[in-house]
């Protein structure tokens, strides 16, 4: 089964078939891909967009082409390889490259489509996303022709400015216990009370479409107070972390907000697990378009551009780490410590270098770990797990920080457990504070109070600022973030009209959030 | 394509946010860069989304490669691709740079300010002639071959007399067949406007002030370029004598002697005798001085600049530039002797921030 329906020239639709042999070959595992063959400037329309050709309107994905078109015409910039997780899986190959590349893109592709298949955190992901991404972008348009682009713009801003907020976990995890969902007669009891229309009976599922939010209404002051009688205590009951779902259900929203915000939720944890699974994913395309190539693919006029063009992937820098590096690495060092039988405790007991270096048990295990590993794997786990003092000394990793003295970055630490420590950090919740809504009655006035889970970084206030001001747009009560500033609690809090931060002493943040006001 | 309007949508956005900062931009002229013949780029601040990010006191990362601990590495974010660092990302340093027309701008600073248009002087008689590639001719060089109607009436032909096969569609274009590009001369009422600088050098003009009086020059060619389709620039500088001089000398020269501002007069009236007829040219003078001048010369000067620079000119602005060392003593002087003048404007620029009213009152009369 051979999936030739893209666009493809007949040279490489062969190219696509024989690559795709050797792929499965190695036992890799993958929806069927589709490739199309397009010019560097659809290349970077769709880059523009995430990858998808079709999206919501927005001047983000315009800003993002600007700059995607204008390095590439000036030969900054050049994007090889664009996969899109779904099933179909797309992929989208550059006209003006050569043979060689379309082949090492092809191999490429078909270790991110197994990996996309096959890695946990991509199992609930949406696999007809690029459908449901065209029907987001068909709602947006509708909202737009019905009540204008710059309010539906500035709601998507704001809400933009939220997406990061939600719970990475939640797919995985119950969190709260679900309604039962054939008992109906509890919602319809508190809807009634609440709204005084009727609900109708209906599924989960369904819910959303017997029961449109138009219709039911939502939520305004006094139905809240009503509500707050017989809730509990806590509202809500355990802090919750996914903040944007917390809005939705809670936040006085339209039904064309409603709508949109559930939108850029729906995307929002469409992509997390790539940014959750970068290291791994490009680490094991990579090992796997090497492993290919070189003992399938290349002939001997192509290996140089072959050898050129891998090492320039692969090439890192003093202060970035390459995921694609450091992912075929690993992936390398956990085939090779597995094929000799380099693990549990008797290894890890062993104290003497050499022996470590030569050890040697002819256990012949790599292939199947590594497979084991890309299937129940996240990076921070990856990293948790398999990275080594011996790999570290091996790659030379290091740590930096900022030297405030000197005004320059500079190496701190060469150390094993700093290196990994960072690493983590870097890693926890894709890089982002861990916030949560711990009280949205706070003051019992309706106020939204966050937390910030801190963890030995204090956010960016001014940033924090315009923020809590997009979260006013959704809430429209004030709204507080709770944080450490200076390694005191401090409180930042937005009321609709001015910004006030409170601690031991109170700071001025507002100054700087006015301008952009 | 969609991509289009968003993009479309993102420069509305941009030009909205240099609309918001032009008064920055017109004090601070330096942010602008020019290029080439219409473009500027100018920096405009990253318009990102703000959101819950880590701060500073965070950005730190692992690298990879040589050196000792206490090594400096490079700013983070250098390198292309991978892993950004927690909090790394690049802060409100980050510029974006967005090209512009100077059309555009002037159009911006034409609002903003509430320019109003100007209206040249004299009908537009002077005719320029334009080559237009907008016709079809049988000859004509071969880089100049319309390939598409040449192999339509190849294709016609072959057609027409039979030679067409359906299974082998090969089309051989004779020489009957080409078809060639050519031109029109289309005539074009032009307007032909020119500016005038005149600009003290002697000692008592500082840097800072060559700077303002630069910074203002760019802004009124902008807007004079707009509404002439174009303007062409002298510049004449003078301390004791006058003399003209091209653009970067005009900038660039400090002289240290005394300061006649008749002699500029007088260069510049014999520039628009000699050069300039006045009936097919709208004239703008612009002078820009600290106001320091030879006691007696005044009267000189002023004799010059009623009998022979006024009727001239559609504007003379005098634009006096704050400096420690002049005595600033020649805009009182030409304001008691002009003030009444419908084509004379002065102002008085203090500092960088002055530029702004000083554009609005020399451009404000729409002459």
């Amino acid at each position: 089964m051979s999936a030739t329906l893209g666009n493809l020239t007949p040279e490489l639709a062969a190219l696509q078939v024989e690559i795709e042999e050797y792929a499965r070959g190695h036992g890799l595992d993958f929806f069927p891909t589709i490739f199309e063959l397009i010019d560097a400037d659809e290349l970077n329309v769709i880059a523009s967009r995430g990858g998808f050709p079709t999206r919501y309107p927005h001047w983000r994905f315009g800003m993002e082409y600007e700059q995607l078109s204008k390095s590439y015409s000036y030969g900054l910039s050049k994007i090889y390889e664009m996969v899109i997780n779904n099933n179909p899986c797309y992929a989208y190959l550059m006209r003006s490259n050569d043979t060689i590349d379309q082949k090492l893109v092809m191999a490429h592709v078909y270790g991110h489509c197994d990996f996309f298949k096959n890695n946990a955190c991509f199992a609930p992901t949406d696999r007809k996303m690029m459908d449901t991404m065209a029907n987001h972008g068909t709602r947006v348009s509708r909202y737009i022709d019905e009540v204008g682009l710059e309010p539906v713009e500035q709601f998507i801003d704001a809400c933009l400015s939220l997406e990061e907020l939600i719970d990475i976990h939640s797919p995985f995890i119950q969190r709260r216990e679900r309604p039962d969902r054939y008992n109906f007669q509890d919602r319809d009891r508190d809807d009634a009370a609440r709204t005084g229309s009727p609900r109708y009976r209906s599924k989960d599922y369904m819910d959303s479409f017997i029961n449109p939010r138009s219709a039911v209404g939502g939520l305004n002051d006094r139905d809240v107070e009503a509500a707050e009688a017989d809730a509990p205590q806590q509202f809500p009951e355990r802090p919750e972390r996914d903040v944007l779902l917390f809005l939705l259900q809670h936040a006085p929203l339209s039904a064309w907000q409603a709508d949109v915000l559930s939108i850029i939720r729906d995307e929002a944890y469409y992509f997390a697990p790539q940014a959750q699974t970068k290291i791994m994913n490009e680490g094991w395309a990579s090992y796997w378009h090497s492993t290919i190539m070189i003992r399938q693919g290349l002939n001997a006029s192509e290996v140089i551009h072959y050898c050129d063009h891998h090492s320039g992937t692969l090439a890192s820098s003093p202060t970035q780490l390459n995921p694609y590096k450091l992912g075929i690495e690993l992936f390398r060092d956990i085939e090779s410590r597995w094929n000799r039988g380099a693990f549990g405790r008797e290894y890890d007991d062993c104290d003497d270098h050499q022996t470590r270096r030569e050890w040697d048990r002819q256990a012949g295990l790599g292939r199947d770990k590594i497979f084991e590993v890309r299937k129940i794997h996240n990076d921070l786990t990856f990293i948790d797990e398999f990275l080594t003092l011996d790999f570290v000394r091996e790659q030379r990793l290091f740590q930096f920080g900022y030297n405030t003295d000197a005004e320059t970055y500079e190496i701190e630490s060469r150390e094993f457990p700093k290196v990994k420590r960072q690493l983590l950090e870097m890693l926890t919740n894709r890089g982002r504070p861990i916030i949560e809504v711990t009280d949205g009655n706070y003051k019992n006035r309706g106020e939204l109070y966050l937390c910030h889970q801190f963890s030995g970084v204090e956010v960016k206030l001014d940033e924090a600022a315009d923020t809590l001001e997009n979260l006013h747009k959704l809430w429209k009560r004030p709204v507080h973030l709770q944080t450490i500033v200076d390694g005191e609690t401090a409180v930042l809090s937005f009321d609709g009209s001015s910004h006030e931060a409170q601690r031991g002493d109170p700071i001025d943040v507002a100054d700087d959030s006015e301008d952009h006001a | 394509m969609e991509i289009q309007r968003d993009n479309r949508r993102f420069k509305e956005i941009v030009r909205g946010r240099i609309k918001e900062n032009l008064r920055k931009y017109i004090t601070h002229g330096e942010m602008i860069g020019r290029k080439g013949r219409d473009l500027v780029s100018i920096p405009v601040p990253q318009l990102d989304v703000p959101k819950f990010r880590f701060g500073k006191n965070g950005s730190g990362g692992v690298g990879q490669g040589d050196g000792k601990v206490g090594d400096p590495v490079g700013q983070p974010g250098d390198g292309d691709g991978g892993q950004g660092g927690a909090g790394s990302e690049p802060g409100s340093g980050h510029l974006l740079e967005v090209d512009v027309s100077l059309e555009e701008l002037a159009e911006m600073l034409g609002d903003e300010l509430e320019l109003p248009r100007i209206q040249p002087k004299g009908s537009a008689t002077i005719e320029a002639e334009k080559s237009k590639y907008n016709s079809i001719r049988q000859t004509g060089p071969e880089s100049l071959r319309h390939r598409r109607r040449t192999y339509l009436r190849a294709l016609r032909r072959q057609i027409s007399t039979g030679n067409y096969e359906v299974d082998d569609p090969r089309v051989v274009p004779i020489r009957a067949d080409h078809q060639y590009r050519s031109w029109n001369e289309v005539p074009l009422p032009q307007v032909n406007a020119v500016a005038i600088y005149l600009m003290d050098v002697s000692g008592s003009m500082t840097d800072e002030q060559k700077q303002i009086v630069r910074t203002e020059a760019f802004w009124i060619d902008a807007w004079l370029a707009k509404q002439y389709h174009g303007v062409e620039r002298r510049y004449i500088i003078h301390d004791a004598v006058a003399k003209e001089v091209d653009e970067h000398t005009f900038y660039h020269t400090r002289e240290s002697g005394g300061t006649r501002i008749s002699s500029a007069y007088k260069e510049a009236a014999e520039l628009i005798a000699r050069d300039l007829p006045v009936d097919q040219w709208n004239i703008y003078c612009f002078q820009f001085s600290d106001g320091d001048n030879w006691g007696d010369d005044n009267r000189r000067a002023f004799e010059l600049l009623a009998e022979r620079i006024l009727p001239a000119v559609n504007l003379f602005c005098y634009g006096q530039v704050e400096s420690p060392y002049g005595s600033g003593d020649f805009l009182d002087a030409i304001e008691k002797e002009f003030g009444n003048h419908e084509a004379v404007v002065t102002s008085e620029i203090a500092d960088r921030d002055g530029i702004y009213e000083s554009i609005r009152t020399f451009l404000g009369k729409g002459r």
